[in-house]
């Protein structure tokens, strides 16, 4: 890859990037999560593990600003928050990807991952729609960051094919691909590998591996395959009906008797 | 062909300085790097290849010396190879997709201290295999990607060494030194080793000269007019001979412009967007395009799929007469101009072929509707025969004398006779010095005389003047009475029929022809479906009597077509069967390249090869199986088998030689 990789943003890991306190949320008497708090630090692969029903994706979901927490603190870049909304989040460096895939079925891979630009485009709408002097400058810069996306993630042939006629697999690719084009602090990947082949698999945890040390993005994930955790991530939290059971690294987690208990099924 | 000044250049890299003099400022190469197609001239690709050669001899390389080049269609892989030549060493390519066993042998066998590699992947290869390299010593990448974290002290990125070469080459004295070792090349040193795939035991390594090499290519450009207006996509791997051949070779002596695919996903976009002139593509390949085009037509609206049908067919009555330049009604002549505004001209469009003037197609037999319908489209696509160890061509077909069955009459130069077995030798000007390292085995392959054994078994047609291949001349066998019993050749005629999935020819020493056969599921079931036949499973629509019916047509038709040579006359298709299970590679009958082993699948079905020459109606088999999820079973059943009538056989029976 050019550009980004010599200039990229040399990333000392260490730094809190965001921090969760003591965060509760539920729906009705429902507690989806309560009481949780870690942090995640700039740099790393953070994995939020649990079983089924666990609130892991409600726990993205708060960090992503789309459900607010009745109580706790959320810090990210030094800024603590009670409320934030999705878009504010966007602007302030989150990208998510969606366990179901969530991209425009009848736009092309292309056009899918330019969307990702549009928080990053200056020129006034007017100026779009005639697609003429500044606004032509800017698709053509966007254009190239975009390219580059498309290189990193080897999707060149299916550039101009309708995201809803790519195998699944591709179709996860083009997601992150569009997460990637927003240029996160912090990216959220909810089940990346959910559905795969083994084959899927392995190239998915090389992109991850690959954006996480060639962008220097912060990468917090949740995914069910535990071989795939435990290999990609150097910090895993984890969650049982709502609680945080248990966090630290791979190695700490795989020996942790209360993970073992849950994941088994032990009576709580 | 233009040459330049002074004495003609024998040598790949004296090739580029005269195409820098000469079309200094025309495209060299075209690489589409994201989303744009970037170009090369021929002055730029000397500056640059000329300062890779000085950061590459600044490594160490050395005159003499071997270098593994390990990579897919990339200007910088390209470039590698001219940048070794004007070291005088020898570029050594490998195919990208090689296990690292496979590299481990090449770089070991070749003996190479240096190793340039396309990216990561390879990298890994390489190290996985490292402690049986002991003499490599230093790698250069073209793609930086993953690389970051890894030791550089072995390994360093193609830029940086054109950069430190480019820095060097500030002093004159270093230009001249170059300048010097390029001038001090000779046409009948090694130019390249090309390891070839080696279906039998391990690869070798054909060493072809620069002389040889531009001498043949010198031929084929003028065969085929090319010039430095032409166009190719390079799309297929650079180790084989065919690319090296047809891209580099061609290239450099006619000085046309080497477009390179975004990567190896994107080449048929890449061939329509690049619209190449001169076009090679396997049989399978071609297949697989027109496939693509009729599944997409299935889809069309009616009017569309109308329109498509009538003016195919128009082009199928028509089309090749007009390509041949032979006499066509006016009234065909209109309707097909009509067809080519209204259907082929855009489908040439699609498929990248609007601005193609030469096409070839080799490497296995083609099917003759395959090939009349991408000729009657107006596609000049034509055959050729060729070998690694012949430069590469040995036959092509020349404008107008075009038929589906022959590969051609020998080309400018190359002399072919046919041994007493059958087999096709030739000598040509590209012909190869000899197996790298392996003195036997070029006497193995050379006569006494200074021929190359192709190993193929071969015959001039006698209406064409033309060669025909009919098989590697170890599975040429005779039947009882003589009759030479080619049988990839019977198989192929069989295949070429979209009923027939499979065929296994059996006749070596046997009193005559028989054949077991497999359906394609796919075409059969379709046509029952059409015929109100019902069928529950592959097994029982194999065994239907109507399937037996349309399936005895087609060896008719393949029994009349055997008899019209006379030297297949006698190998007339007499008994065949239709198997109850497909063949498949995970039982071991196939080959993981879909290639049937006729051996064991005789030794496995020996109760049904029996039948087939005791004269028996039916027989009995059973089977062991294995199933995807690797469980095994069995499957048994009764397998009927049919008797054929044969054509006559004309008055001299096809004895071989």
């Amino acid at each position: 890859m050019r550009a980004p990789s010599g200039t990229g943003p040399e990333v000392a890991v260490g730094d809190v990037l965001l921090s969760v306190e003591n965060v509760s949320l539920s729906f009705g008497g429902v507690n989806a999560v309560s009481d949780v708090s870690f942090d995640i630090r700039k740099g790393e692969i953070r994995a939020i593990i649990g079983p089924n029903g666990a609130g892991k994706t409600s726990m993205l979901n708060i960090i992503n600003g789309f459900y607010h927490p009745q109580q706790g603190r959320i810090t990210f870049k030094g800024k603590t928050r009670a409320k934030m909304r999705p878009h504010d989040a966007a602007y302030g460096g989150i990208a998510r990807t969606f366990q179901n895939v969530a991209l425009f079925r009848g736009m092309t891979a292309l056009d899918n991952i330019m969307t990702g630009r549009t928080l990053k485009m200056h020129t006034n709408f007017f100026w779009q729609l005639l697609r003429f002097g500044p606004a032509m400058a800017e698709e053509v810069e966007h254009r190239r960051r975009v390219e580059e996306i498309i290189d990193f993630l080897k999707i060149q042939e299916i550039r101009r094919i309708p995201v809803g006629r790519l195998p699944y697999g591709l179709q996860k690719r083009v997601e992150l691909g569009r997460a990637l084009a927003m240029e996160p602090d912090l990216l959220l990947l909810d089940e990346p590998m959910a559905g795969m082949n083994l084959e899927e698999k392995e190239d998915m945890s090389r992109f991850i591996l690959d954006v996480n040390d060639h962008y220097g993005t912060t990468i917090a994930l949740i995914e069910h395959d535990m071989g795939v955790v435990m290999d990609l991530s150097d910090r895993v939290v984890v969650l049982d009906h709502g609680i945080k059971i248990a966090d630290g690294t791979p190695d700490a987690i795989k020996a942790d008797q209360g993970v073992i208990d849950a994941y088994l099924g032990v009576a709580h | 062909m233009a040459t330049g000044t002074g004495a003609p250049a024998d040598t790949f890299p004296k090739l580029l300085i005269r195409n820098a003099d000469l079309y200094g400022a025309r495209p060299a190469m075209r690489h589409k790097d994201l989303g744009i197609w970037q170009t090369w001239t021929w002055a730029e690709v000397l500056e640059l290849t000329r300062a890779y050669a000085v950061g590459l001899s600044r490594l160490g390389i050395r005159r003499g010396e071997t270098v593994a080049i390990v990579g897919g269609n990339r200007p910088r892989i390209y470039w590698s190879m001219t940048a070794v030549q004007m070291l005088g060493a020898v570029p050594v390519p490998v195919y990208a997709d090689a296990v690292a066993d496979e590299l481990a042998f090449v770089l070991t066998h070749a003996e190479t201290r240096f190793a340039v590699v396309e990216d990561q992947e390879q990298v890994d290869k390489i190290m996985s295999v490292m402690e049986r390299l002991p003499r490599l010593e230093q790698m250069v990448y073209d793609e930086r990607r993953g690389l970051r974290d890894y030791d550089h002290s072995r390994l360093h990125p193609i830029d940086d060494i054109v950069t430190e070469g480019r820095k060097a080459l500030a002093d004159p004295k270093v230009g001249a030194w170059l300048d010097a070792g390029i001038a001090a090349g000779k046409g009948s040193d090694p130019s390249i080793i090309l390891y070839t795939s080696g279906t039998t035991g391990a690869s070798k390594g054909v060493v072809l000269t620069g002389e040889g090499l531009i001498n043949a290519s010198s031929d084929t450009v003028a065969f085929d007019k090319l010039t430095e207006n032409d166009v190719v996509l390079a799309y297929l791997p650079p180790a084989w001979a065919g690319d090296h051949y047809l891209n580099y070779c061609q290239g450099l002596v006619a000085g046309f412009c080497m477009a390179c695919p975004e990567n190896a996903d994107t080449a048929m976009a890449d061939l329509r967007e690049i619209g190449p002139s001169f076009y090679f593509a396997p049989p399978r390949t071609l297949e697989l395009l027109l496939t693509r085009v009729m599944i997409r037509m299935e889809d069309a609206g009616y009017l569309k799929r109308k329109l498509f049908h009538y003016f195919i067919g128009i082009a199928r009555k028509y089309g090749e007469r007009i390509l041949n330049g032979q006499p066509v009604p006016l009234s065909g002549r209109l309707l097909y101009g009509l067809g080519n505004i209204l259907v082929y001209g855009p489908l040439k469009n699609v498929l990248g072929f609007s601005r193609v003037r030469v096409a070839y197609t080799a490497g296995e037999a083609i099917g003759p509707d395959l090939f009349a319908f991408y000729r009657s489209i107006g596609l000049n696509l034509k055959q050729l025969y060729a070998q690694t160890e012949a430069g590469i061509y040995i036959t092509a077909q020349p404008d107008g004398e075009i038929y589906a069955d022959t590969v051609g009459p020998a080309c400018p130069n190359v002399v072919i006779r046919i041994a007493e077995n059958g087999e096709v030798q030739f000598k040509s000007p590209g012909m190869f010095a000899g197996y790298f390292k392996d003195a036997e085995r070029t006497a193995e392959t050379m006569t006494p005389d200074g021929y190359v054994k192709t190993g193929d078994a071969g015959f001039f047609d006698e209406k064409t003047g033309h060669l025909k291949i009919i098989d590697r001349s170890k599975d040429v066998g005779k039947l009882n009475d003589g009759t030479l019993f080619p049988p990839k050749y019977i198989e192929n005629k069989l295949k070429f029929y979209p009923n027939i999935r499979e065929a296994v020819a059996y006749g070596d020493k046997r009193d005559f022809v028989a054949v077991m056969l497999n359906i394609d599921l796919t075409a059969v079931g379709s046509w029952a479906e059409r015929n109100n036949v019902v069928y529950g499973s592959y097994q029982e629509l194999a065994g239907h009597p109507l399937v037996y019916d349309m399936i005895e047509k087609h060896i008719a038709e393949v029994n009349r077509s055997l008899a019209q040579d006379k030297v297949m006359a006698g190998a007339q298709i007499k008994r065949f069967l239709i198997l109850h299970k497909e063949l498949d590679a995970d039982d071991g009958e196939l080959t993981r390249t879909q290639k049937v082993r006729r051996g064991f699948i005789a030794d496995r079905y020996d109760p049904l090869v029996k039948a087939l020459y005791d004269g028996s109606k039916e027989a009995d088999i059973a089977t062991e199986v294995t199933f995807e999820d690797g469980r095994k079973g069995t499957i048994a059943a009764r397998v009927k088998i049919r008797d054929m009538q044969t054509e006559p056989v004309p008055a001299a029976m096809g004895k071989a030689a």
